[in-house]
């Protein structure tokens, strides 16, 4: 008789159906709909959840083996850069401004997505869905770790890095990040994907990680370049899961294409004013610059990003509502943020500066139609300021945009003389916008938005009641040591310090 | 639609005016002079007068700007959410009908040292 030979091993095709299609069952005594209460809400129709395609087929097995190898790796480097002072080859403490931002403002992002995916990783039937959301959440609470981890050694020897956990909660720059994350948590969803699998990681993450990770390269921060080597691979991953997923919905029915218009037009504005930052780090704060926010956009807004729009053209779908202003901007966004970071830098738990002569002809360079023209005289106007020894600070708090909480820096699109106003009165309460797209985003979502805990307003509310170092202390801002102008901190002044002892013996008296 | 959700849902202005100790929020902005980056936040009682706002906060607010010693506040332009409008500066705010987050804008049309292209534009 003979006897079947049972193979030893499943293929990774057998694998992975088993593990998602051979994994999902039909539910008996409950309806589909008591399962998954949130799949039908926001309009999307889905007719088979069998055509999602996952396209890199990881199982749980292969995906903990090449995740432990990476951690391995990243641990390695990391260890070997706190043992070595790796701290010291930056190119200029200013650099850290970047870090500190990143750590207060974005790591937590990572953190915030992990739970956004760990939640619609339950709230989508699909089981193939299900499985890569899964994986997701598990990435991104990696990076969270492994950012924190990677920042932790700089944060023995420099300020601003030790209260991050509290800045993110507390602090008034980071309440951009956080609504950002907090609007797509407490969304549906199939709205969360588009928000962060969709425009955070498929149209906008280029322009975070790529000119973060060069610059961090450029600049000799072994430890950031690292996590970013770390992440890389799964950013690949999360950018095909979130095209996969805006191409699912658009297959399934075309009732779907009007509201992923919407929520497309919506979260690429939201995404391009939280990445503003990233204008203001690449011209700016980098010492050692890689190359400018307007030729980044070029490459990774402009030529990327129209070349998706053109993918997508064939649902119906178009370019978002806000590009075209979002291209008006790009000239100035950097100018106009650094400019406001000097100005209100005594309540942020970083440095800020006046550019030297010589970066300011850099930026004039990169910027021939606006850098000469509207911004150099206001940094020539600070810099006499500051040589009077009356550095000019900024005490009249900003008005910050009701959606994406910015202050409202920006000018009018075709007016980079006027400050933009827009606002408008709901339930006989005024709210203020930094832009016409952030006011839409209000008007059809205004229940929403009028809960926005907006820093600045708060500040005179209870318990703090304007009370700027009760502020301070909640928000763990050590005044002169956070914060303030980045010539004659403590950052500056051990930074320097500690090289020259690298090179040369210690004379007594010196700072330590 | 005023939100997306499975059951009714409203939410809860957090900046009410009775949330700020009888004071109110104030937002002013010179227009075309931007070395202050953004508009002023201003939190003050509807009591005050509109004469107190301008020599009070927006007068020390204002100094780091090289134009700001030149103004003849006689001559100056109000705008009222985006629109025309004359204070009295006897009166107080509320009487001006300054409410919560009202924002109110100013032009001057001298010279503009920082932006020498919008020099007497309004």
């Amino acid at each position: 008789m003979d006897v079947k030979a049972v193979p030893k091993k499943l293929g990774l095709k057998e694998k992975y159906r088993h593990l998602t299609r051979g994994l999902g069952w039909e539910p008996s005594y409950q309806t589909r709909e008591a399962l998954f209460p949130y799949a039908g809400y926001e309009g999307i129709r889905i007719h088979d959840w069998d055509r999602w395609e996952d396209p890199f087929r990881l199982t749980m097995d292969a995906y903990w083996k090449y995740q432990a190898e990476k951690e391995r790796k990243f641990y390695a480097v990391i260890d070997a850069h706190a043992q070595n002072n790796g701290h010291l080859n930056i190119t200029d403490a200013r650099y850290l401004s970047a870090l500190k931002i990143f750590l207060q403002a974005i790591s937590p992002g990572e953190y915030a997505a992990h739970r956004g995916f760990a939640r619609v990783g339950r709230e989508f039937p699909g089981v193939g869905t299900q499985v890569a959301c899964q994986m997701q959440a598990i990435d991104e609470i990696r990076h969270a770790q492994t950012q924190i981890h990677a920042l932790s050694n700089y944060n023995r020897y420099y300020h601003g890095f030790h209260a991050f956990a509290d800045a993110r909660d507390r602090i008034w720059y980071t309440s951009v990040a956080r609504s950002f994350f907090d609007d797509a948590m407490s969304a549906g969803p199939f709205e969360f994907m588009i928000a962060i699998g969709f425009s955070f990681e498929y149209v906008l993450t280029n322009l975070l990680f790529v000119p973060f990770m060069s610059g961090a390269a450029y600049n000799g921060d072994m430890a950031t370049v690292t996590f970013g080597f770390s992440a890389q691979s799964d950013e690949a991953r999360h950018m095909t899961l979130g095209l996969e997923c805006i191409k699912f919905m658009l297959e399934q029915d075309p009732a779907n294409v009007p509201i992923v218009q919407r929520w497309f037009d919506k979260w690429f504005w939201r995404g391009f004013r939280v990445l503003g930052l990233v204008s203001t780090m690449m011209d700016y704060m980098l010492p050692k610059r890689v190359m400018s926010w307007r030729e980044a956009w070029e490459i990774y807004g402009v030529e990327n990003g129209g070349a998706l729009f053109a993918d997508l053209a064939r649902y119906g779908i178009r370019p978002p509502a806000g590009w075209e202003d979002a291209g008006k901007a790009i000239d100035h966004m950097s100018h106009q943020f650094m400019l406001g970071l000097y100005q209100w830098s005594f309540g942020t738990s970083f440095h800020s500066w006046i550019p030297s002569e010589e970066e300011m002809d850099w930026l004039a360079e990169k910027y021939p139609t606006t850098f000469e023209r509207w911004y150099r005289p206001r940094w020539d106007h600070l810099r006499k300021l500051a040589a009077a020894g009356t550095p000019f600070k900024n005490f009249g708090l900003a008005k910050l945009c009701q959606c994406c909480q910015l202050p409202v820096v920006f000018t009018e699109p075709d007016d980079p003389t006027l400050s933009c106003h827009r606002e408008l009165e709901y339930k006989q309460e005024k709210y203020h916008f930094c832009s016409d797209h952030c006011l839409r985003i209000f008007e059809d979502e205004a229940e929403k938005y009028v809960q926005a805990w907006l820093p600045m307003p708060q500040l005179f509310q209870a318990p703090l009641n304007g009370d700027v170092g009760a502020w301070m202390a909640w928000v763990g801002l050590k005044d002169g040591l956070d914060n303030g102008d980045f010539a004659g901190s403590p950052d500056q002044r051990n930074f320097e310090q500690w090289r020259r002892n690298a090179t040369r013996n210690h004379r007594e008296g010196e700072a330590q | 639609m005023s939100v997306t959700a499975r059951k009714p849902y409203i939410g809860v202005p957090r900046d009410s005016v009775a949330n700020f100790n009888g004071r109110q929020i104030v937002y002013v902005s010179w227009d075309h002079h931007l070395l202050f980056a953004s508009p002023f936040l201003i939190c003050i009682e509807p009591q005050a007068s509109f004469r107190e706002l301008l020599q009070g906060p927006i007068a020390a607010l204002i100094q780091a700007d090289p134009d700001a010693a030149a103004i003849d506040w006689s001559m100056v332009e109000w705008l009222k959410s985006n629109r025309p409008w004359t204070p009295d500066p006897a009166r107080s705010l509320s009487d001006n009908g300054i409410g919560h987050k009202d924002q109110i804008r100013f032009r001057t049309r001298g010279h503009n040292s920082l932006l020498p292209e919008a020099s007497g534009t309004s």
